[in-house]
């Protein structure tokens, strides 16, 4: 997938400008999937469930201290069951793989179960242009192929569209009268979806873990299009990020137990489906190929730096969930595959900090996301390392620096400090009205928007003197 | 208990009755309060802008200026947030300055917070009427566990009913430099911030941090609407601007 995500300002002002998507996120943000999340965790005993977000950040942390050994013993074992295991450096080494795959065995059509990895190296585009068929079989990802558009949340990827939206989308593709029952809609899809699984020949699935121990790739799933994929067609291919390896079942327990209350507030998943091997003799069913496909595409870079804490990601989706931007501005204004905080970092650490300049930027660092982090990856600290890298990088704006600069040079210096506040003061006093309010004034744009009445905000003007000045007149006895 | 209070560049400049609030607090807590005088910023803006070098300048003179206090107490979650949190990251490249500033950082505590736990105060000077909703600044709440602690000590105020808004805990959108850097953003979501505060019908909302109460200000007045924003320390010390229960 391109990365747009150097275009942040402009997509956020078209989706806060977008009066359906407003209502879209404002209806996600207060019955959503946060409160279905704080629901389970309160079942769970918080501080149980603290417990337990512990423990799983100890797993992946464990699972990335020695990633190597891990990868090497998941290899060999998924290879001694059966299944082939296959490593892609980069996204078009990842596409490519594939297309060999379809090559080799004939390949029409692909049926896929919901992969973000899949959406990170454009392989929907890479396989249409190689005369293969892509079929989106999540029915969230299936929404956004009918609309071609990109996913706007990693686990509920057509969040931003509403029943109406939906209602005209299946009605246009699917032929039939336009429905508005949601149950209706559903097995709409469902019946449309039963033909493409029947007559897939290669099955694509994401891979939620892979566990070193057994050689399994993990699925967690709700729809069971996942199970269809990875059971139906003639050939199986598992593309993940390299990342996923966790040592054993034990650990993938932890982390099952983790993972569906903090996405969606279940205790467990519909689905989880583990997949070990190609059909063996005398199984019933199964594919007969199985590929592993292991993609680098920049993981291994943050490895042993600042950001390898984002590697213990394990694609939960909380912190947007929790993310008053993310709520406000909605998934595509991050411009790539990883909105929200998650994305924040992600985003620069894999397409380039100078390709996503914003998006480390546009947070207040509020923090909400990583206190409901699964594995307690530090994402504000993670958005001031991408900042600090900024600013060595000299990719920060020159007035910003300069502004920083004055800030820091006069905060060093009480005595001009106290002069320049004592006249900032009485700048601001100047341009304030009866009630105490600035409407506009030079340098402080940013603050009050043009100036244009519903837009941006008043400055409210300061008191009158300095704490500084008073507290001295009041020491004076004065 | 000798208290160096940590008025922080915004109340200094903007609110200067918070800090002459916090004072009367600390010391109708019984505090001896010391207020140093070359005191400007904690380098937060440097902190969250990237300048590791800004922040650490201004983080050794505040070290310097307060390090004779056996406690530091500001009225802001955020600047206290920095210092007990942030400084200690800020310094985890120089482990020279790291005791100083570890033994620095673990005595600084948010105002409500170091009358609550520290100088167990159950009683505040100041009386106030009328209904108040609190809103949960982030830093304080989540970097701090501020929470309760405000709550507990306006419930000790006769006349003060407090209603709890929906989601008090949602950032209001300032986030220092974020404010202005992403006006339209900042103001949408200070939008959500004021459309809970007004439909919970209360005649003031109540915060712990200045950032947050002229962006929250700001948004309400452009709106046209008079709902009072006031920080905790002025409601608790009875000095709140229109404060009809004023002592």
């Amino acid at each position: 997938m391109k990365p747009q995500s150097i275009h942040f300002r402009a997509r956020a002002a078209d989706a806060m400008a977008n009066p359906v998507l407003q209502q879209n996120l404002s209806r996600f943000a207060s019955g959503g999937l946060g409160k279905l999340r704080a629901d389970a965790v309160a079942d769970f005993g918080p501080q149980a469930f603290e417990e337990l977000r512990e423990a799983a950040r100890a797993i992946r942390e464990r699972s990335l201290t020695h990633l190597d050994v891990w990868i090497a013993r998941f290899e060999r074992e998924a290879s001694r069951r059966g299944a082939t295991v296959l490593f892609a450096e980069t996204a078009e080494d990842a596409c490519d793989l594939v297309l060999e795959i379809c090559a080799e065995h004939g390949i029409k059509k692909a049926v896929k179960s919901k992969s973000m990895l899949s959406e990170e190296v454009g392989l929907n585009e890479a396989l249409s242009a190689a005369g293969v068929q892509p079929v989106e079989t999540d029915l969230g990802e299936y929404i956004i192929q009918l609309a071609s558009e990109a996913p706007s949340h990693i686990i509920a990827p057509a969040v931003h569209k509403s029943r109406d939206e939906v209602s005209d989308l299946f009605a246009q593709h699917h032929g039939k009268p336009r429905k508005s029952d949601i149950p209706q809609m559903t097995r709409e899809a469902r019946e449309a979806l039963r033909a493409h699984f029947l007559s897939g020949d290669l099955g694509i699935s994401g891979g939620n873990f892979l566990v070193a121990e057994t050689g399994s790739g993990i699925i967690v799933t709700n729809e069971g299009n996942g199970r269809m994929v990875t059971t139906l067609p003639r050939v199986h291919v598992c593309i993940t990020g390299i990342e996923k390896v966790i040592p054993t079942l034990e650990d993938l327990s932890t982390l099952l137990r983790i993972l569906p209350r903090s996405a969606t507030g279940q205790a467990i998943s519909n689905y989880a489906s583990f997949f070990t091997g190609a059909r063996g003799e005398g199984d019933a069913e199964g594919p007969e190929h199985m590929v592993f496909i292991l993609v680098d595409g920049g993981r291994t870079n943050l490895i042993g730096t600042e950001l390898q804490d984002m590697l213990r990601c394990i694609r939960c989706g909380a912190c947007m969930n929790h993310c008053p931007v993310y709520r406000t501005v909605g998934g595509h204004s991050y411009g790539w595959v990883y909105p929200g905080p998650m994305g924040a970092v992600l985003t620069p650490a894999y397409v380039g900090l100078e390709n996503a300049l914003d998006l480390p930027q546009a947070a207040t660092l509020c923090g909400a996301c990583s206190v409901v982090c699964p594995v307690k990856i530090p994402l504000p600290d993670l958005m001031r390392t991408l900042r600090e890298q900024q600013v060595d990088r000299g990719l920060r704006p020159r007035t910003e620096r300069l502004g920083l600069k004055l800030w820091s040079w006069f905060a060093q210096r009480p005595r001009l400090y106290a002069i320049a506040t004592r006249l900032a003061v009485w700048a601001m006093g100047w341009h304030a009205d009866k009630s105490g309010m600035i409407y506009w004034m030079p340098f402080a744009s940013g603050w009050t928007g043009s100036g244009k009445a519903g837009e941006g905000r008043f400055l409210p003007a300061p008191a009158g003197r300095t704490f500084r000045d008073l507290y001295a007149r009041r020491k004076r006895g004065g | 208990m000798r208290v160096g209070l940590l008025v922080t560049c915004l109340v200094d400049m903007m609110r200067p009755n918070i800090g002459f609030a916090a004072l009367t607090l600390l010391e109708s807590a019984g505090c001896t309060v010391v207020v140093p005088e070359g005191q400007t910023c904690c380098g937060q803006p440097g902190w969250n802008s990237g300048d590791r070098a800004a922040a650490k300048a201004l983080a050794e003179k505040l070290i310097v200026e307060f390090e004779d206090c056996p406690w530091v107490v500001a009225p802001s979650g955020s600047c206290a947030g920095m210092i007990r949190t942030h400084y200690p990251q800020l310094f985890s490249d120089s482990p020279a300055m790291l005791a100083r500033v570890r033994a620095l950082s673990e005595r600084t505590y948010e105002l409500t917070d170091f009358l609550v736990n520290i100088a167990r105060v159950r009683k505040v000077p100041g009386t106030y009427a009328g209904s108040i909703a609190y809103h949960d600044a982030c830093s304080g709440l989540r970097e701090l566990g501020v929470k309760a602690q405000p709550r507990q000590l306006l419930a000790t105020m006769a006349g003060l009913t407090l209603k709890e808004m929906a989601g008090c805990e949602t950032c209001c959108g300032f986030g220092g430099t974020f404010a202005v850097k992403y006006s339209d953003i900042s103001t949408h979501m200070a939008d959500r911030k004021c459309d809970s505060i007004v439909s919970s019908g209360v005649d003031a909302v109540v915060l712990g941090d200045l950032g947050c109460m002229l962006n929250i200000e700001g948004r309400l007045r452009k709106r046209g609407d008079a709902t009072r924003v006031l920080h905790v320390a002025e409601v608790l010390a009875g000095d709140a601007p229109g404060n009809k229960a004023k002592r």
